[in-house]
């Protein structure tokens, strides 16, 4: 067992994470002014600029999805009851004393137990409410052929989402402070690289086969 | 001010001030300012229809494609001497035009609508303007596409009272004068024109242009853009900013381009309106009975080649075109009256009626804010419409109505629709708001006796309470012989002064929070609405969250110091 350096963020897996932050700013900013909560915008431009990042983004989660199914990845995201006390005592009160995170990344899991189910619920709850929501919300001509009434309530759920996620980021961003430092979360998503614990099969394995993917 | 301008000018002409001073003393002094203005070419634009058109500027010119030259005809070349005599040779080659034009309303006045069974038309209507046509036909009926109604005496089965060129002259000398002559001092307006030269009229016949229709309909309520705020005399020759499609250097449509007939009836109707069009073109030279945009540009006008655009084509069931085309009224430099307050009628100076002129309108000419024979009013350009839904369906408080003064205001016409039915677009209206006479004991509207040489005439002898009886009387209708005033709001159905598509509405203007639509009701529209509790709840989980890792974090931080 040994501590190292792989390629855990892969090409595509960066780039579907970082388009897919600027797409969900993009929306919430543009949302919320659609909303009427903001005039730096707009309407015409906001609803523009919110429909074609909508549907990037939609496109964008077919690829993700896509992915996901054919390379495996899938896997990190399967939800474990394994350890996930131990991941939120630690931010509940261990975080406070010094203690060290309880979980170590692995080669197949490299989401600690909270992080998996946290993700998994945004991928199986949130995108998809957000993305029925909005296509309704959008298509709205074709279904509400005589009542004005019904938009309301697409509207308030689409809302009630967007206020989520938005809940969300803030404490994803917040939760990159936690640990060593803000540069040592963010960096495995620029370069890939993340610090992993390996099996010795692991590592021999992967400096054999694969010497790009390890440091 | 005023009285100075007008010693001057008696003083020019003293014969005449003779007998017209002579006239102020005799009927106690109506319309004593338009007895002074006879003595300059008359430009009163309350009061003169089709004013100046003759050497003003040239007719609207018709792109016509007639076969026919009425100059040529032969039966056109003879020295007519009345209207009657016209018509006469006319309906010998337009064999049908008599009979046809008869069932038309410009004809009869009078308007059965077949859904609400309601009797409309001018012939019935209390209005918000001079309140009633019926009874005052001798002035009123000057806009009556006939010859002579004064009273119930006219002939409306003689083919020959048919006035065919208030329509069809095409010289632009024809003008028609109040059918009676009513009080001698109002008269005089009327006075000193070149007599009619029938046989030129006669033989300048051709489709109507913009003057001819706007001879009438752009003076309505009793002068320029009174009554409608999107149609006034700026129409005559507009630019493109004012209408894009009659713009006189560009499309330059006349009224019937739209309006088109069939058998001498026009489409269009403002007592039944057609609100929402959902058959669009139809097949080339099928459709004879709308007036509407989409007759022409479809139920699809925009061009589905944007996502904005595509969301614009998505507005049509729910937004009248108006809506978003015709950003504001008046525009044209001619003010449209808003509000008209009879209460103040009737004052008098040195026993004489008078006028005040304190508007002055976009093009420079004065109107009068204060009438002795009719109140106080109030005007308005560039006018933002009164906004609703409308399926089409107007309901009107008729003569026979009874209503409950003692609630806020009374609709002289309500426009029907809401935002559920399916059938209802939201529509742009003028409102005009009048405060006039009703009958206090029957909790009705009146007629008001307003024209006429006698003394029971309003305009003579500022008396509401002679004018009413006799109003009221004169057509066999229940009066408790006590009047008081009413608060009435009038409206009226926007379609006119379309914009060129650069000046049409932005989306901002109706979805936002204190927009356009703010008023209306019963859907929800992004950028306007929101819930109010969700909102509330959605913003204290945003702070919540925020404070909630703000206050993890410092908590990290504070025992970090303390370890170290």
């Amino acid at each position: 067992m040994s501590q190292r350096y792989i390629m855990l963020f892969t090409r595509f897996e960066r780039f579907w994470h970082w388009s897919q932050m600027l797409l969900i700013m993009i929306l919430l900013f543009t949302g919320f002014a659609i909303h009427g909560f903001h005039q730096l915008l707009d309407f015409q431009t906001a609803v523009e600029l919110h429909t074609v990042c909508a549907a990037s983004l939609l496109i964008l989660w077919i690829f993700a999805i896509f992915w996901h199914l054919t390379t495996g990845t899938w896997r990190h995201y399967v939800p474990t009851t394994n350890g996930l006390w131990k991941v939120a005592k630690f931010y509940a009160f261990g975080i406070f004393k010094g203690e060290r995170h309880p979980y170590h990344k692995a080669y197949w899991r490299k989401h600690n137990p909270l992080q998996a189910i946290s993700y998994l619920a945004l991928k199986l709850f949130l995108f998809p409410a957000i993305w029925i929501s909005g296509i309704a919300y959008l298509l709205y001509p074709l279904w509400a052929e005589t009542s004005g009434g019904q938009l309301i309530w697409v509207a308030i759920f689409h809302t009630v989402i967007a206020f989520a996620i938005l809940a969300f980021v803030i404490i994803h961003v917040y939760l990159l402070t936690t640990g060593h430092s803000f540069k040592a979360h963010v960096m495995p998503m620029i370069n890939g690289f993340d610090k992993v614990e390996l099996s010795s099969e692991e590592e021999a394995y992967l400096e054999k086969d694969e010497p790009g993917n390890i440091r | 001010m005023m009285y100075q301008h007008n010693f001057i000018l008696r003083l020019r002409d003293v014969p005449r001030l003779i007998v017209m001073l002579s006239m102020c003393f005799v009927i106690m002094g109506t319309c004593a300012t338009s007895m002074a203005e006879t003595s300059k070419p008359p430009s009163d634009v309350d009061m003169n229809f089709r004013q100046d058109t003759v050497v003003d500027k040239p007719t609207v010119a018709v792109d016509s494609n007639s076969t026919a030259d009425h100059s040529k005809f032969e039966e056109l070349k003879q020295p007519f001497s009345s209207g009657p005599e016209v018509t006469k040779a006319c309906l010998k080659c337009h064999t049908e035009a008599g009979h046809q034009f008869m069932k038309n309303i410009h004809w009869t006045w009078n308007y059965q609508n077949e859904k609400t069974g309601q009797l409309l038309g001018k012939k019935h209507l209390v209005n918000t303007f001079c309140t009633n046509a019926r009874g005052n036909e001798g002035m009123c009926a000057q806009c009556h596409a006939g010859y002579g109604w004064k009273d119930e005496t006219f002939d409306f089965t003689n083919q020959e009272n048919i006035d065919c060129v208030v329509c069809h002259d095409r010289s632009g000398t024809y003008y028609k004068t109040p059918p009676s002559k009513g009080n001698k001092a109002c008269s005089i307006m009327f006075e000193g024109k070149q007599p009619i030269q029938w046989s030129k009229v006669a033989q300048s016949s051709g489709l109507p242009a913009r003057e001819n229709c706007g001879g009438c309909h752009f003076y309505g309520g009793g002068g320029d853009g009174v009554k409608h705020g999107d149609l006034d005399s700026s129409l005559i020759h507009p630019d493109k900013k004012l209408d894009v499609h009659m713009d006189e250097a560009g499309l330059n449509f006349t009224c019937t381009n739209c309006h088109v007939t069939k058998k001498h009836i026009w489409a269009g109707s403002r007592y039944d309106v057609l609100a929402k069009d959902t058959e669009g073109t139809g097949k080339p030279g099928q459709r004879r009975d709308v007036a509407t945009c989409e007759s022409c540009h479809g139920l699809q006008p925009h061009p589905n080649n944007s996502l904005s655009s595509i969301k614009l084509n998505n507005h049509t069931d729910r937004i009248a075109c108006q809506t978003c085309h015709i950003p504001t009224i008046a525009r044209g430099g001619v003010a449209t009256k808003t509000d008209w307050d009879w209460r103040t009628a009737g004052k008098t100076k040195n026993g004489e009626g008078y006028k005040e002129k304190n508007y002055t309108q976009g093009n420079g000419e004065h109107r009068a804010t204060y009438k002795s024979i009719k109140g106080d009013f109030k005007y308005a350009e560039n006018l933002v419409p009164h906004y609703a839904w409308f399926n089409g369906q107007m309901d009107y408080t008729t003569i026979d109505t009874k209503f409950d003064p003692a609630k806020e205001s009374v609709n002289i016409n309500r426009y029907v629709g809401s935002a559920s039915d399916g059938q209802s677009r939201i529509w742009p209206f003028k409102q005009m708001r009048t405060v006039q006479p009703y009958d206090k004991g029957n909790n009705t509207l009146v007629y008001m006796h307003l024209w006429g040489n006698d003394e029971n005439a309003y305009w003579g002898n500022y008396d509401f309470g002679k004018a009413i009886k006799a109003g009221m009387e004169k057509n066999n209708l229940p009066y408790s012989g006590e009047y008081d005033f009413v608060e009435t709001y009038s409206y009226w159905p926007i379609t006119h002064m379309v914009a060129p598509k650069e000046d049409a509405l932005t989306c901002n203007e109706c979805h936002a929070r204190k927009g356009r639509m703010e008023n209306l009701k019963g859907f929800y529209m992004p950028g306007r609405d929101s819930n109010y509790w969700l909102d509330l709840l959605g913003i204290l989980a945003i702070i919540g969250t925020v404070f909630g890792v703000l206050a993890h974090g410092l908590i990290r931080v504070v025992m970090n110091k303390k370890r170290a």
